[in-house]
């Protein structure tokens, strides 16, 4: 146990004199939230709605149709009770609820006037403001028509709602995005990078030959990046709430846990890069080809799943992070509790249990 | 010098390693002494590194069995951990931990007690008479001084044999010299040395030598011996008319 204190604090010095390590572990997580904050989308397509339809006349389903056959939309649910709207957005699928009032053609005949809510989960704000505008084009579509051909100034009054982030603010978006960025950053690419250069230097030969035993070896160069990793997460987290006002409306505690998981699983991906890597140089490249740009890119943090080429979203079905940011969305925004997570956790743990066993086979045959 | 001709130290019987068609080490058989300076020589690539990887545990043989300090490499591999010290061709020092913090972290994973360690550092200090710069990082020491510090912290933990793979490469020969002082006093202390070089020179220091040709050994015993055998007048010669064959 000494002897591994002993290593443990080695780990700790290279850290904290090394001006570059000290630059990625502290200085990049702070100009990432301030660079994010401006990242921006512009198109929407097939994103899922639900229809709450309390007239179910000829002119809700007109309208219905409309939107449904425009191509943005796919219609994912008819709701049939006002409390279920809550429920169909913790779920996470749905983003965007139609509301018709009852008597809605009646009173369009009659008072010229009706009324419609359009409800969106703002926990992705841009997507959010697009889904909500293109609704609204449509509608106005449908009534522009309708006036040409009966002659009579008829209106529609769209009141539009966002829930989970009603200040539309982007960055509830970046926050989760940047914490899955810099603790995949830290995790796995700082390990990967600091094995290789043990390996480089030929101590890790050295290390090798010396009583230590190899798992005592990995564990002892991984727990001070879990621990600055877990920091970072710390930081992020006050940074957001603090400074942008980002909302914490689940468990601390859960989130924490979480971060902790998805931190293993990086730790744990970092290994097996370093188990492939011979030189730092190749553990740096691949962590950020195959790492940070999937993480910026294809994780939903800045361009929406939904809009992706259907390959892309294949694809981004294998990153980490998406699994990590809905995580932290569904806890920070949504206040929701394990029971709609569990899906997401489990694929990261089975992640982490996937490469674990994969760099244990590799260490295995390097051996041989 | 004290070679105690009856203690076998480390034992190897027809050592084999493949690595796909190629043979790396080919039915190596041999014996080293405790307390001799066990020269490994042979030309690059003539399987030298590959056999001391095998030795002190880092690879594991195709076939064949290897003993060290009394025991079985790869079935006992904690127990001969213990036992030996290792020296590998990159100079292997920490650059960014000082002096002290290398004696202190390598000591520290051999398990030595924090006064030992004190005590014993305070001596290597003074006898390399660097006490003065203890607190400097490793980057700022010139090849020469990390080499001899390498070595110094290879046997800080007195192991029964050090494994020294090729640790003159790239200094000057003063500096090679004192590295071969520091040799001979180690192994006066009762370590045996076993060290694999291509400087032929250095050949002519070691109590023993065996020499590797195409992953085979060609020729193994004391210097003299061998320069009598080929006819030659120094080692160098030695070398050339086997590797020529």
């Amino acid at each position: 146990m000494k002897q591994f204190l002993g290593f443990v604090k080695k780990e700790f010095f290279h850290i904290f004199r090394d001006i570059q390590t000290m630059l990625v572990l502290f200085g990049i997580p702070i100009a990432q939230l301030l660079i994010f904050g401006y990242a921006v989308t512009n198109e929407i397509k097939d994103i899922k709605i639900a229809i709450y339809d309390q007239s179910k006349d000829d002119v809700t389903l007109q309208i219905s149709n409309k939107i449904i056959s425009s191509g943005y939309f796919i219609l994912e649910k008819n709701l049939d009770h006002i409390s279920n709207i809550e429920d169909i957005f913790k779920k996470g699928d749905v983003k965007e609820v139609i509301v018709f009032e009852p008597d809605f053609a009646k009173k369009l005949q009659r008072e010229g006037i009706a009324n419609v809510q359009l409800i969106a989960d703002a926990s992705d704000a841009n997507t959010a403001n697009l889904i909500v505008n293109y609704t609204s084009r449509i509608l106005m579509d449908y009534i522009q028509k309708e006036n040409q051909l009966v002659g009579q100034p008829l209106q529609i009054d769209t009141e539009v709602r966002m829930v989970f982030n009603e200040g539309l603010k982007s960055v509830y978006m970046f926050v989760p995005g940047t914490m899955a960025l810099i603790l995949m950053l830290v995790s796995a690419m700082m390990t990967s990078i600091s094995i290789a250069r043990e390996k480089e230097m030929g101590t890790m030969e050295v290390l090798l030959v010396s009583p230590l035993k190899p798992a005592q070896i990995i564990i002892g160069k991984v727990i001070p990046y879990v621990t600055l990793a877990f920091v970072n997460a710390i930081t992020i987290i006050l940074i957001g709430y603090f400074v942008f006002g980002m909302p914490l409306k689940g468990s601390i505690w859960l989130l924490l846990l979480e971060s902790f998981l998805f931190i293993s699983m990086a730790l744990s991906l970092g290994i097996f890069i370093s188990t492939m890597a011979r030189s730092q140089q190749v553990a740096m490249f691949i962590s950020i080809f195959a790492l940070m740009l999937p993480t910026l890119l294809l994780s939903g943090f800045i361009f929406p799943i939904e809009n992706m080429p259907v390959l892309l979203q294949w694809i981004s079905h294998l990153m980490p992070p998406k699994y990590f940011i809905i995580i932290v969305k569904n806890i920070m925004l949504k206040g929701t509790g394990f029971m709609y997570i569990w899906k997401e956790t489990l694929i990261l743990t089975g992640m982490m249990l996937f490469f674990i066993a994969l760099s244990v086979k590799k260490f295995k045959i390097r051996l041989e | 010098m004290k070679t105690n001709s009856e203690n076998i130290i480390i034992k190897v019987e027809n050592l084999v390693k493949k690595f796909g068609d190629f043979v790396a080490n080919d039915h190596l058989t041999f014996d080293v002494y405790e307390g001799e300076i066990f020269g490994f020589l042979g030309a690059n690539g003539a399987g030298k590194t590959t056999a001391i990887r095998i030795l002190c545990g880092l690879s594991a043989p195709t076939s064949g069995d290897v003993e060290v300090a009394g025991y079985n490499v790869y079935k006992q591999t904690e127990k001969v951990k213990k036992n030996i010290g290792y020296m590998s061709q990159k100079f292997s020092l920490y650059e960014n931990l000082t002096i002290k913090e290398n004696i202190r972290f390598f000591a520290g994973i051999y398990g030595l007690s924090g006064k030992v360690i004190k005590e014993r550092m305070n001596e290597l200090l003074e006898s390399l008479q660097i006490t003065h710069l203890k607190d400097t990082l490793i980057s700022s020491l010139p090849l020469g001084w990390k080499q001899k510090l390498a070595f110094s912290i290879a046997i800080f933990h007195k192991p029964k044999i050090v494994f020294l793979d090729e640790p003159t490469g790239g200094v000057d020969p003063i500096t090679r010299r004192q590295f071969w002082d520091m040799i001979y006093e180690t192994a006066r202390s009762g370590i045996t040395v076993f060290v694999t070089t291509h400087y032929m020179d250095e050949a002519e220091y070691c109590d023993r030598v065996s020499i590797m040709v195409d992953g085979r050994i060609d020729a193994l015993d004391t210097p003299s011996v061998l320069k009598n055998t080929y006819n030659a007048i120094n080692m160098d010669e030695v070398f050339l008319k086997l590797a020529r064959g």
